[in-house]
């Protein structure tokens, strides 16, 4: 497969063969260079077929009806059909939709929420504010929800989002205003998710998960953009908290439905399948429409979970800070495995089109109606997640990003060690106690999850802001770092 | 029979191994409940019965162990235990298991959480004398 250097940040794979778009991926030399290292097509380790990111990349470009390119951000790394970190754009007419490009857990996402508390409030009481966000924040497995849904509960939480939360009593109604999509995905269709998907969330509701899901306590150290930060309302020392969370069980099931109907469409609609993970459906078609109506209701399952876990950190912080619930406020809620129709522009026209994000968030940039009227002209700011021990960024969206990439960021930092390595490596006590020497404050509920999230075994996240910064489809607004970290 | 967890950039392979396909399916059902807990500590106090039925013997693994994950969330259980059987008809493929397993507790030693079992790496043939079921699972 040909490579072309297009410049610092970004690098071509040409057309040819049956591409219908080049790929274009917007790394600097470093990010690449374990990208090429990666097996090509063929016999994995464990002697399945395996995918590098790059020939994933290019077979995304291969699927009908994609526009102008496949595109992989900077945190690009192999993933199931679309790498991690892919961005495809479709013609809503001749597209198509692609289960790969969502993956399983629908609208994993972050929300921030900003509070009026300083560093010098948190330092001296960091063991105090994780025993109760562990103590009131469902998480790690087998968790439990507060909630108990029925089927018609469930129901209403795939119609209305994170409406259905505020409905409810959880959050503030001025929420909504920060969540992509004000926290209510059009086009969801509760009668397109299965009744076994449905049954998964009746006590999963408002749970955190396991994995790399965290919730953690923040603090700004370094403000790069004052316009932007002012018009985010951050200053340096603010204490800041990410929820980074998704669609749980029912969301996961989706995708485990849908994996078998797809495949089943590729072969009736005659679109060849190049790995499994990537089988898809025409969005004009009764599987590609029942599908996206499925991936909307799994959009505002994970909008929902996040607006109930937000009033559960209010909850807990409320009576430590005599903090009412309204003193701490959504900075921005967006997910990072996404589809959904979006405008923008191509050739200097404005088109519908189908936008899948896998492990990539969306990154609107100024001027963009869908961002909220304070954040317009400095366009919405993005989340990325860096490890329990190092720092995560604030980036927002640009006009570059909007035309090079369709407005679209990175995520995070992207695994260099598998788990079982890193398991290896660390132990969960030991990691932990470590990391409360360099003054983060962790609780788990499983120390080998722990060990398998340990900051060793992640790629270095300055890494990947530097690319997305130095390409300019992102810009940087604020470094923070962790005080207080909570794993499922 | 035994499990094998396979190494993995981003998530985990579970290779079941056995001398019959039935056999292979039950221990990558075991391999895919030891990422997420010690299964010495899962007692077998409940059990779940599963009937399903794919296209290929392939999509049956990871329709299978799908199924398992589904049963973990709705009824807080985890699985130290299963048996299978499988057979094909003009339908295609079908699976009658059984898992047996008891609530989740703290004191299993709890890993991470799988979410899903997934087409990539995924195989089911026969290697010498034995049977090899495995895919790859997303955490």
């Amino acid at each position: 497969m040909e490579l072309k250097k297009i410049d610092d940040f970004v690098w071509e794979i040409p057309k040819a063969g049956e591409m219908r778009v080049p790929g274009w991926i917007f790394v600097s030399e470093r990010l690449l260079r374990p990208l090429l290292s990666g097996k090509g097509e063929g016999e994995g380790e464990g002697g399945g077929r395996e995918w590098n990111a790059l020939v994933q990349v290019r077979n995304v470009a291969c699927l009908p009806g994609i526009v102008t390119a496949s595109i992989a951000m900077p945190d690009v790394h192999p993933g199931y059909g679309f790498p991690i970190g892919g961005v495809g754009a479709f013609d809503p007419d001749e597209g198509v939709v692609a289960m790969g490009g969502v993956g399983f857990d629908i609208n994993c996402g972050v929300r921030v929420l900003a509070t009026p508390l300083a560093r010098s409030d948190i330092e001296g009481r960091k063991e105090e504010v994780a025993d109760a966000l562990f103590a009131h924040v469902p998480a790690g497995l087998g968790s439990e929800g507060k909630i108990r849904l029925t089927l018609e509960g469930v129901d209403e939480v795939l119609e209305k989002g994170a409406v259905f939360a505020l409905h409810r009593g959880y959050g503030l109604p001025e929420d909504l205003e920060y969540i992509e999509e004000n926290g209510r995905m059009e086009g969801a269709d509760p009668a397109a998710v299965s009744k076994r998907a449905k049954e998964r969330e009746f006590r999963q509701i408002g749970t955190l998960g396991s994995g790399n899901h965290y919730l953690e306590v923040q603090y700004v150290e370094e403000i790069a953009d004052g316009e932007a930060a002012q018009a985010y309302g951050l200053e340096e020392d603010q204490i800041l908290i990410a929820i980074h969370c998704g669609s749980r069980g029912l969301g996961h099931q989706i995708g485990q439905d849908s994996l078998p109907e797809l495949e089943r469409a590729s072969r009736k609609y005659g679109i060849p399948i190049r790995e499994r993970e990537l089988v898809c459906a025409p969005i004009r078609s009764p599987e590609g429409e029942k599908y996206l109506a499925a991936v909307f209701a799994g959009i505002n399952c994970a909008f929902a979970n996040r607006q109930v876990i937000a009033h559960l950190v209010r909850e807990a912080l409320a009576p430590l800070f005599s903090l009412p619930p309204g003193k701490i406020r959504t900075l921005y809620d967006v997910g990072h495995n996404n589809v959904k129709f979006e405008r923008h522009g191509v050739d200097g026209e404005e088109v519908r089109l189908l936008v899948h994000r896998k492990g990539s968030t969306r990154a609107f940039g100024p001027g963009r109606r869908e961002n909220p009227e304070r954040y317009r002209t400095v366009g919405h700011p993005i989340f990325v997640g860096g490890t329990m021990g190092t720092a995560s960024y604030i980036l927002r969206g640009t006009e570059v990003g909007m035309e090079k990439a369709f407005g679209s960021g990175v995520h995070g930092a992207g695994r260099a060690m598998s788990r079982a390595k890193a398991k290896k490596r660390w132990r969960g006590e030991e990691l932990v106690r470590d990391l409360a020497k360099q003054g983060i404050v962790v609780r788990a509920h499983s120390y080998a999850g722990a060990a398998e999230e340990a900051p060793g075994a992640y790629k270095d996240v300055d890494l990947v802001v530097e690319a997305a910064v130095g390409a300019g489809l992102n810009a940087l607004v604020a470094k923070v770092r962790p005080l207080v970290c909570i794993k499922g | 029979m035994a499990y094998e967890i396979l190494d993995h950039e981003a998530d985990a392979g579970v290779r079941g191994i056995g001398g019959t396909l039935d056999e292979a399916f039950a221990e990558a059902a075991r391999g895919m409940f030891s990422l997420m807990a010690d299964l010495a500590q899962v007692q077998e106090r409940g059990e779940v019965t599963i009937d399903i039925r794919a296209d290929t013997l392939e999509g049956l693994l990871v329709a299978w162990l799908g199924e398992l994950l589904r049963e973990r969330d709705v009824r807080g259980m985890l699985f130290s235990r299963f048996e299978v059987r499988i057979g094909q008809d003009e339908g295609g493929w079908w699976l009658e298991g059984r898992a047996w397993g008891e609530l989740i507790a703290p004191r299993h030693r709890l890993g991470v959480e799988v979410k899903a079992a997934t087409y990539a790496g995924l195989r089911v043939e026969r290697r010498g004398e034995a049977y090899i079921a495995q895919c790859v699972v997303d955490l």
